[in-house]
């Protein structure tokens, strides 16, 4: 390989051809040749659907609905300016605490829970078990199948009156309740689910896992460390970045948990508001009773919220998350 | 002294080793064992909601076993006509939205990675971080406008609204898969073929695009799943029952019946989930390489 064209420069058709070697460094870095100029072009070309669909089916919106949060608007007559009065609202909206409430037990109860899970299993199904891919497989299908309707109609079942869990229950003598129907454990049945679906965020730390070289470990076995100093002082550090990228997305992801609170409550988020999940509130607010405008700024808070523990997240990972230098 | 102690304590090195090899054994099938039963009660509440599918209602109350007694295919017949159509009428709606989602953002998220991935234009740093900043937007945020815009194109209750936006790349996520999968294949490629005279198009058409068969095969699976148990965007646009897909057949269905009818209600959901477990069996090496690659990068 002696000579790689280059292709980032062209010359113009009447333009002399270059001196090879030779005369002054070449100028004219910042104007772009015609080469790319119609790269540039063609670049567009390739984004113009993203493009389209960036201003029009997110960007638009998401401005539209900042816009609405400060409306009243039901559809029918156009938006009739309301300033902060929809934030003001908010205050005094006792199902909106209630759904806040939810929400947050939620997330921070199952995301947790579901993250040990993950890591556990990662951690005992990682460096040669026979048979590790069947296993992995195993324990992600909950993953693909736990935010369907079908699942979520499966769970309405077992944890009924008379469902599943029941029945085992009063195998061993227990008599159980109706655990979807009863106020203090509906919500509880809905962390389970989102539990049972660990197997994404273990696929990723087995994948982060596997980054870790061996000879750490044989290093530190050398030096007389024990299973658990090993755990605890080579792999969690090292996995640092993973699990702070698995607890972003879980995070974000639970927040917005709707399918599985709908169709367990019949979509009232029921019993007793037990199961108002945030999403499910501005649903009914919105595609309830219209109430458009109010829902666009039960949107926008979400997003901040989302938003916030986002920003958290990256805030406290500096402290914990090491990336290895 | 040391002798001694040798003497006493340490058997024949080769009894050692083969005491080791034997608790490594017994270590590794108790890890088995572990494992299998946990396999096994998180797979408990599928396999029993398969046999209870072939099971009469009344029956699903009072067995909790994952071996039917009778093979009964009556909640199948029962549920697949217990609604105002039969259930295969739900079943191609389902699959003509997801048919077209999925050609909708293998087109349009291959074309915008190959721009980020490999072309030079103004504005790619601020385009790209947009784009990253997109992918974790709550559908929540946007769902009221695109509503009100969809309905003043006179969308609402066509299948426009769900499948319009795959073919504008609006699932940036996949355009990050590719992207990183694209950076990943040598430049020297695209370099040949454009000494031997293929323009962008080509070059995007017959080099990168086979090349990427992988990334393209778990982009259309993850499309697929997703679209096919979205619900929230379907409750939401579709609200005609000739114009219902699976999921919102499936949320008619149990709030009507409600807790009377169990048995065709699994049927009912099994069906709802088998191309979803079918998928899962036949991709699962590029799901497991989706999730991967984009966990890592």
């Amino acid at each position: 390989m002696t000579t790689v064209p280059t292709f980032s420069r062209g010359r113009a058709p009447g333009e002399p051809p270059p001196q090879a070697a030779v005369g002054p460094p070449e100028p004219r870095r910042n104007r772009r040749s015609p080469l790319a100029k119609r790269e540039g072009r063609v670049a567009y070309l390739f984004l113009a659907p993203w493009f389209i669909g960036m201003v029009v089916i997110t960007i638009g919106p998401i401005l539209g609905s900042l816009y609405l949060s400060f409306t009243e608007y039901s559809l029918l007559q156009p938006p009739e300016w309301l300033g902060l009065e929809n934030y003001r609202r908010m205050l005094d909206d006792e199902r909106l605490h209630t759904a806040l409430r939810v929400t947050f037990t939620y997330v921070f109860v199952s995301v947790p829970l579901q993250l040990a899970l993950a890591l556990a299993l990662a951690f005992f199904l990682d460096r040669g078990v026979r048979g590790l891919a069947l296993y992995r497989s195993i324990y992600y299908l909950p993953s693909l199948l736990g935010g369907s309707v079908a699942i979520a109609i499966l769970w309405r079942q077992i944890f009924g009156t008379e469902g599943l869990i029941n029945q085992l229950l009063g195998m061993v003598g227990i008599e159980g309740e109706g655990w979807v129907s009863h106020p203090d454990h509906a919500l509880s049945t809905l962390i389970v689910l989102n539990v049972w679906t660990f197997g994404a965020p273990m696929v990723i730390f087995l994948a982060g896992l596997r980054q870790i070289p061996t000879m750490y470990y044989e290093a530190a076995e050398v030096d007389g460390a024990g299973g658990f100093t090993r755990f605890w002082r080579i792999t969690i550090p090292l996995l640092t970045p993973i699990i702070f990228f698995n607890l972003v997305l879980q995070i974000i992801g639970s927040f917005q948990t709707f399918t599985q609170a709908f169709i367990v409550s019949g979509g009232t988020g029921g019993p007793a508001d037990s199961t108002l999940f945030y999403t499910l509130y501005t649903y009914q607010r919105g595609f309830g009773s219209f109430e458009m405008g109010y829902a666009s700024a039960l949107a926008w808070v979400l997003l901040v919220i989302i938003a916030g523990f986002t920003a958290i997240n990256f805030l406290a990972a500096k402290r914990w998350v090491h990336y290895g230098d | 002294m040391a002798t001694d102690l040798e003497s006493i304590a340490a058997p024949d090195p080769a009894a050692l080793a083969a005491r080791r090899r034997r608790d490594g054994r017994r270590r590794r099938l108790l890890k088995h064992v572990v494992l299998i039963v946990f396999g096994f009660a998180m797979l408990y509440p599928l396999l029993w909601m398969v046999s209870s599918s072939f099971k009469p209602s009344d029956l699903i109350f009072r067995d909790a076993s994952i071996i039917p007694s009778e093979f009964d295919f009556g909640n199948y017949t029962e549920g697949w006509n217990a609604l105002a159509r039969p259930f295969h009428h739900y079943l191609i709606n389902s699959a003509i939205i997801v048919g077209f989602s999925v050609v909708g953002n293998l087109l349009s998220c291959a074309m915008a990675a190959y721009a980020f991935a490999r072309l030079q234009f103004r504005g790619r740093r601020l385009f790209f971080a947009a784009m990253l900043g997109t992918i974790m937007l709550p559908i929540h945020v946007v769902i009221v406008p695109q509503y009100i815009l969809f309905s003043e194109l006179d969308w609402i209750n066509t299948y426009y609204p769900l499948i319009v936006p795959k073919f504008l790349a609006t699932d940036a996520f996949f355009i990050f898969l590719m992207v990183q999968f694209i950076r990943g294949l040598p430049r020297e490629l695209d370099d040949a073929a454009r000494i031997d005279g293929c323009g962008h198009f080509r070059i995007f058409w017959r080099i990168i695009m086979p090349l990427c068969l992988p990334a393209l095969a778990t982009t259309a699976i993850f499309t697929f799943i997703s679209v096919w148990n979205d619900f929230y965007s379907q409750l939401i646009f579709v609200t005609d029952p000739d114009l219902y897909t699976v999921p919102v057949a499936l949320r008619t269905f149990v709030d009507s019946q409600g807790e009377s009818a169990w048995g065709p209600l699994f049927a009912m959901s099994l069906v709802a989930l088998g191309p979803i477990f079918g998928f899962f069996l036949a991709g699962q090496r590029y799901l497991m390489r989706g999730i991967a690659t984009t966990g890592i990068k």
